[in-house]
């Protein structure tokens, strides 16, 4: 146990860089804005005098080594700067749509997996199948397909034509009022309150965009899950286990994919990464109020302090999302770390 | 060069649907060149009695809620989303190559730096860092081609330095070296053109990608601005038509966008079983 303990350790170490190195470039992305950055951010409507004011407020009139210490301590207070389009704190902003967003990504990822995982498993069971040739022509047309087309197309189909999904806006119909906030996911908020008719609103708002995020990340997993279950099964060991005359649901369950779980659970980051991304698209179609519909109105709107903090705190995310995958890791696996 | 043809033929001849996307990129590329010639209407030109036509034989793809010809704004964007992706696929790998080869070469410092700065790109969610320096640097087509060829850098240098990293011994490197060559002259003329099959597949896998995410960044508003023809952007003012119906504005571009991408990714493929030495027989 020493040893994990230490090798927790070092990988908490590792993401030191990378923190520094999305903080560098989060303040560099801020100062790069064309022109006189206190200009923008000072808004349409400032003067010179309130120009000169924000100028000193960000500390533009120092050296940029002395801005990068302010632009760090500065998030070390959680201050990320106001929002010109709400006025209100981003950091606050950011705050009360998180869990709309993430409601939104852990459903379309867990939807994936239950279907990507069995599908990729079955597949490498029965090479040449049909089994696997749905599983080739899925994986292909996943990574083709735009999410936001995929979107569009999913409400055109069950909201225009068939009338099952309610309208593609928002995360819950007018007609309900949010349950009490305690988590903000509303899915768990309905549940405290014992509320079921909300509950099953949420669920009927949520299944059309999770099912869009869903069709995207199921490529990459079914084609990894595929990738080592057959690098798994052809394995000394599991012949070994075979030989031994192990039934087959021990061999498939104990000895082959408890070994492929690993690099699946590996290709989860980068999966996460990419889901961060269409998130943003999906929130869009649909008329999520998650971080993304905030960026994309901050965008249009050129609010910089609001993008950047998106930009920053998505990066924060997914740098803690890397970590607890690689900490798991760890845990799970007794090889990990053995030739350190 | 007979061999090659002769690999070549094998190669389509065992896989179909290699042939189907080579097909397709030739007509994407003609397309491209010939688009705004062969298209039946002017995509700009707006016809309010013909607004929100469905499909018909005098306009094929129907026509949008300006009464322009979805069918030719189709044909005419190819242009466009070809040109945004491809001008950044060429700059990622331009780029890319050369830090990889010399990170993959030398090895030491410049390895380490090259490796960090590429691990810092891969920190972000790709699609988000995008969106974050379009933001930073200005709402433009250009910079849009920047952002896609910046957050697509890492993978042509880590390919780079891997295929360099193998090859900064080989037989003919030394023997360049022992003929005097300097380093930059290895690197140019015996290194790069040795890994540039493996690079050309990424290539056409990234291409795909690519063409996905500069849709995406115009779908959300960034770079492309209306009323050029993209079909990022018209799936974009698609979107508000199909809760009333209204599916070809958005289905016609977001299928060309969905063919572009898959013909890239097969083609990738496919390029992968031609160079690859252990499937040629």
């Amino acid at each position: 146990m020493g040893t994990k303990l230490i090798q927790i350790g070092r990988r908490l170490l590792q993401a030191v860089p990378s923190v520094f190195g999305v903080v560098v470039i989060s303040f560099v992305l801020t100062r790069a804005l064309p022109g006189d950055p206190a200009v923008y951010f000072a808004g349409a409507m400032a003067d010179a005098q309130s120009i000169a004011q924000v100028r000193k407020a960000l500390g533009l009139d120092r050296s940029w080594i002395e801005q990068f210490f302010i632009y760090c301590g500065n998030l070390l207070h959680g201050d990320l700067g106001m929002s010109l389009n709400t006025g209100r704190p981003v950091l606050e902003e950011l705050m009360t749509r998180l869990p709309a967003s993430l409601e939104l990504t852990f459903i379309g990822l867990g939807l994936a997996i239950i279907v990507a995982v069995p599908l990729g498993v079955l597949a490498a069971t029965r090479p040449g199948s049909w089994v696997d040739h749905l599983c080739r022509i899925l994986v292909t047309a996943g990574v083709s397909l735009p999410t936001f087309f995929t979107g569009l197309f999913l409400i055109y189909l069950f909201y225009y034509l068939l009338g099952w999904a309610p309208s593609p806006l928002g995360r819950l119909d007018i007609l309900y009022v949010p349950p009490p906030h305690v988590t903000g996911f509303f899915t768990i908020d309905s549940l405290i309150a014992g509320d079921m008719e909300t509950f099953v609103a949420t669920i009927k708002q949520l299944i059309l965009p999770a099912i869009t995020l869903g069709l995207f990340a199921l490529a990459p997993i079914a084609r990894m899950t595929r990738a080592a279950m057959l690098g798994a099964l052809a394995s000394e060991y599991v012949r070994t286990a075979r030989a031994n005359g192990l039934s087959r649901f021990t061999v498939l369950g104990t000895y082959a994919f408890r070994n492929a779980a690993l690099p699946v659970l590996t290709t989860l980051g980068m999966v996460f990464s990419f889901l961060l991304g269409a998130n943003v698209l999906v929130e869009k179609v649909f008329s999520w109020p998650g971080i993304g519909s905030f960026a994309i109105s901050a965008l249009v709107a050129s609010d910089y302090a609001a993008v950047q903090g998106f930009v920053l705190s998505m990066a924060l995310l997914f740098v803690a999302v890397n970590l607890i995958i690689d900490l798991i890791l760890t845990l799970i696996d007794p090889r990990v770390g053995m030739d350190v | 060069m007979t061999r090659f043809l002769k690999h070549f033929r094998y190669v389509m001849g065992e896989n179909p649907v290699t042939v189907i996307a080579f097909s397709l990129f030739l007509l994407i590329v003609f397309l491209a060149l010939f688009g705004p010639w062969l298209a039946p209407y002017d995509p700009l030109a707006t016809d309010a009695a013909l607004n929100l036509k469905p499909p018909s034989w005098a306009h094929p793809f129907g026509t949008d809620h300006l009464g322009r010809d979805v069918f030719s704004r189709v044909i005419v964007a190819t242009r466009l989303d070809m040109g945004i992706a491809l001008s950044a696929v060429i700059l990622s790998f331009g780029i890319g190559s050369a830090l990889g080869c010399a990170a993959g070469f030398w090895g030491g410092w410049t390895d380490r730096i090259v490796g960090r700065f590429t691990d810092t790109i891969m920190a972000f969610p790709l699609f988000v860092l995008a969106m974050g320096i379009v933001a930073a640097m200005g709402n433009t087509v250009a910079n849009i081609i920047y952002a896609t060829a910046i957050i697509n850098l890492p993978f042509y240098a880590r390919v780079a330095r891997a295929e360099a990293g193998i090859r900064r011994n080989a037989g003919y490197v030394s023997a360049a070296r022992l003929c005097g060559s300097s380093d930059a002259r290895i690197l140019a003329t015996q290194i790069f053109p040795n890994i540039l099959p493996p690079m050309m597949v990424q290539l056409s896998l990234n291409m795909g990608w690519a063409i996905l995410n500069a849709a995406g960044l115009s779908f959300i508003g960034l770079g492309v601005r209306p009323p050029a023809a993209e079909w990022g952007i018209m799936v974009a003012e698609g979107a508000t038509y199909i809760v009333s119906g209204e599916w070809w504005l958005a289905l016609f571009p977001g299928a060309a966008l969905m063919l572009a991408v898959f013909c890239f990714n097969l083609m990738g493929d496919g390029l992968r079983d031609l160079v690859d030495p252990q499937r040629r027989t």
